[in-house]
């Protein structure tokens, strides 16, 4: 099989390239590292900006793609699929990684097919098997209660999405070389069977994954008309407010504030937990925090396993008292 | 408006306990369920249907006892089910999968909307749903919160992303896969259950979809599982216990030197 090198999926937005990218740039030199070979980024859209792509070569791409066209401006299944697959018939990348967004999630798998190529879901950790060569993706599985390490023996190439914000975005390296193709899309690339017809952006921009401090409510706080006391330890920590999924399947808060596998990924500088157990689903969206306090009754609950500092006692006795100790140091400073 | 809605059995993962010394999963008293987020799909498509008429089918690959799934399906208002199994389907990954759910919804033939839940609780991967429409080559919308009309051969949906929703105009025939904020599931209804437990559901293996055979199961799947393992969990937490006032005292000043000590506060 001649695929060689590995190659990222570099996700724009009106023009501009996204932290993601720089983030897949960081798992991917390491990966090239071991295998002995190059980085390649791929990106599709509309007049990016030349100084964008330059700075992929300068966190660690060593060729960039762009493939451009009125039509690629914003995100659709079958052109971006088209280009993809135009990709790889040109250049036969042995490894193509891709955010776990929901650009990542779903152009990935439609090309994969295609393709005929192998494809893993949300992996954690990827590496390279030094014997053979293959790509090793390691995800979790059965609601993160497992880790399953997986490979495409004999498929190339080897595809993977990695949930953002599981890994810092690379380096600049500045005086780092490479080449940059802009293309423009063939027609026959372009051909959509749907239209964007308008958008809708979130009310409050939801700051959980950009937060440098989450603080997140579970189970423990019993019912939705506690979530104030929460809310106010979040508001003293300037933190964004994060849930369970026990808290947003109760209702007590909507979705986005979701942590954990089935919800986002945070890795904030200080991650909070009020009175929830930990399991593995909501561990497994928040356990590469720096530093993890929890707050939980239970002296048991997994929670502390990941925890730095914990207090095993109620959360209505310590929130107060913490607040108000918060509010203290506050105002002397 | 015909409707297809392909389905999973999965176990209740909530349920899920692990043998620590083997690090399997253990099966035993874990119940199987539809998937969880299943159940916006279906609710979806009986809502469409009450609205537009026509019919839904709910399709499931699986073992034989996957069909609990499909009756529960029909219970919720699906009108007919089919399920896929065959030993050759044993050990499919996402691409194989996708590949059995597209030749069976292609044989069902008549379908205007392919109608799936966003990912599988156990497998997590969301995968298959784009695979369908890619195998079928069908228009995808994922991450569907809203279906505001249809008009002209096409559908009008609102997309969650990351940054708000984006509202598309998706020609149809296509594969749609639904998040939560769709539709509150209904239970079954009685007459549902009675209909259910009643309704023939025809079993198509192999022989009754044009597949090629080297794409099936295990053999057919580009990935191959190499290592189970059990995620390590490891940090040395200073626990302290609040079981009266003074302890709570005691503990949320330590907190809070703790805080200041690393610089977070």
């Amino acid at each position: 099989m001649d695929y060689k090198g590995v190659w990222i999926l570099a996700e724009q937005s009106r023009g501009r390239v996204q932290r993601i990218s720089h983030e897949l740039l960081t798992r991917a030199r390491q990966l090239a590292h071991n295998r002995g070979t190059d980085v390649a980024a791929m990106i599709f859209g509309h007049n990016i900006r030349q100084s964008d792509l330059q700075e992929l070569i300068d966190r660690g791409a060593d060729r960039v793609v762009a493939v451009e066209a009125p039509q690629l401006e914003k995100f659709l299944p079958e052109p971006y699929a088209a280009c993809m697959l135009k990709i790889i018939a040109d250049y036969k990348p042995e490894i193509i990684i891709a955010g776990a967004t929901s650009t990542g999630r779903t152009l990935m798998p439609y090309v994969a097919v295609r393709a005929n190529a192998g494809l893993t879901a949300d992996c954690t950790v990827l590496d390279i098997e030094q014997e053979t060569g293959n790509l090793l993706q390691t995800r979790p599985a059965i609601g993160g209660n497992i880790l399953a390490t997986i490979k495409t023996p004999s498929h190339r190439p080897q595809m993977a999405t990695v949930r953002p914000r599981s890994t810092k975005p690379a380096a600049k390296q500045h005086g780092r070389t490479g080449e940059i193709v802009r293309l423009k899309a063939p027609a026959h690339c372009l051909e959509s069977r749907i239209k964007h017809v308008g958008f809708i952006p979130n009310e409050s921009e939801h700051s959980l994954q950009e937060s440098d401090i989450v603080v997140s409510a579970g189970r423990g706080i019993g019912k939705a008309e506690n979530l104030p006391l929460v809310q106010r330890l979040a508001d003293e920590l300037r933190a964004a407010l994060g849930a369970s999924r026990d808290v947003v399947d109760r209702g007590w808060l909507s979705y986005p504030h979701q942590v954990g596998l089935s919800g986002k990924t945070v890795s904030p500088k200080l991650y909070f937990a009020c009175g929830i157990s930990g399991a593995i689903q909501h561990l497994a969206g928040m356990q590469t925090s720096e530093t993890i306090v929890a707050v939980n009754t239970d002296a048991d609950a997994q929670i502390f396993s990941v925890a730095d500092f914990g207090i095993v006692g109620d959360i209505f006795e310590i929130l107060p008292v913490l607040c108000e100790r918060l509010k203290q140091a506050g105002s002397r400073q | 408006m015909h409707i297809v809605v392909p389905i999973k059995q999965v176990p209740e993962t909530n349920a899920v306990k692990m043998d620590e010394k083997t690090g399997t999963m253990i099966r035993e008293g874990v119940e199987a369920i539809v998937n969880p987020l299943d159940l916006y799909a279906i609710e979806t498509a009986v809502r469409l249907r009450e609205q537009y008429e026509g019919d839904v089918v709910a399709i499931s690959m699986g073992p034989p006892k996957a069909e609990a799934a499909l009756r529960e399906a029909v219970a919720m208002g699906c009108d007919s089910a089919v399920l896929l199994s065959d030993k050759a389907f044993a050990g499919s990954d996402t691409w194989a999968t996708s590949y059995v759910l597209a030749a069976a919804i292609r044989k069902l033939n008549n379908y205007d909307l392919v109608i799936c839940g966003e990912r599988a609780t156990d497998g997590d991967t969301g995968q298959v749903g784009p695979g369908i429409a890619s195998s079928l080559d069908l228009p995808v919308a994922t991450y569907v919160g809203k279906i505001e009309k249809f008009s002209n051969g096409y559908c009008r949906v609102h997309r969650l992303i990351e940054q708000g929703h984006e509202i598309l105009d998706v020609k149809l025939p296509a594969v749609l896969t639904v998040v939560k904020e769709i539709a509150n599931p209904r239970l079954p209804t009685l007459r549902g259950k009675q209909k259910a437990r009643k309704i023939d559901i025809p079993v198509w293996g192999v022989d009754s979809l044009k597949v090629e055979t080297g794409r099936l199961g295990l053999n057919g799947s580009p990935t191959r599982v190499v290592k189970i393992f059990r995620p390590k969990l490891a940090r040395q937490c200073q626990k302290h216990v609040a079981d009266d006032d003074q302890a709570v005292v005691q503990a949320v000043d330590k907190l809070v030197a703790f805080l200041q000590q690393k610089q977070l506060i």
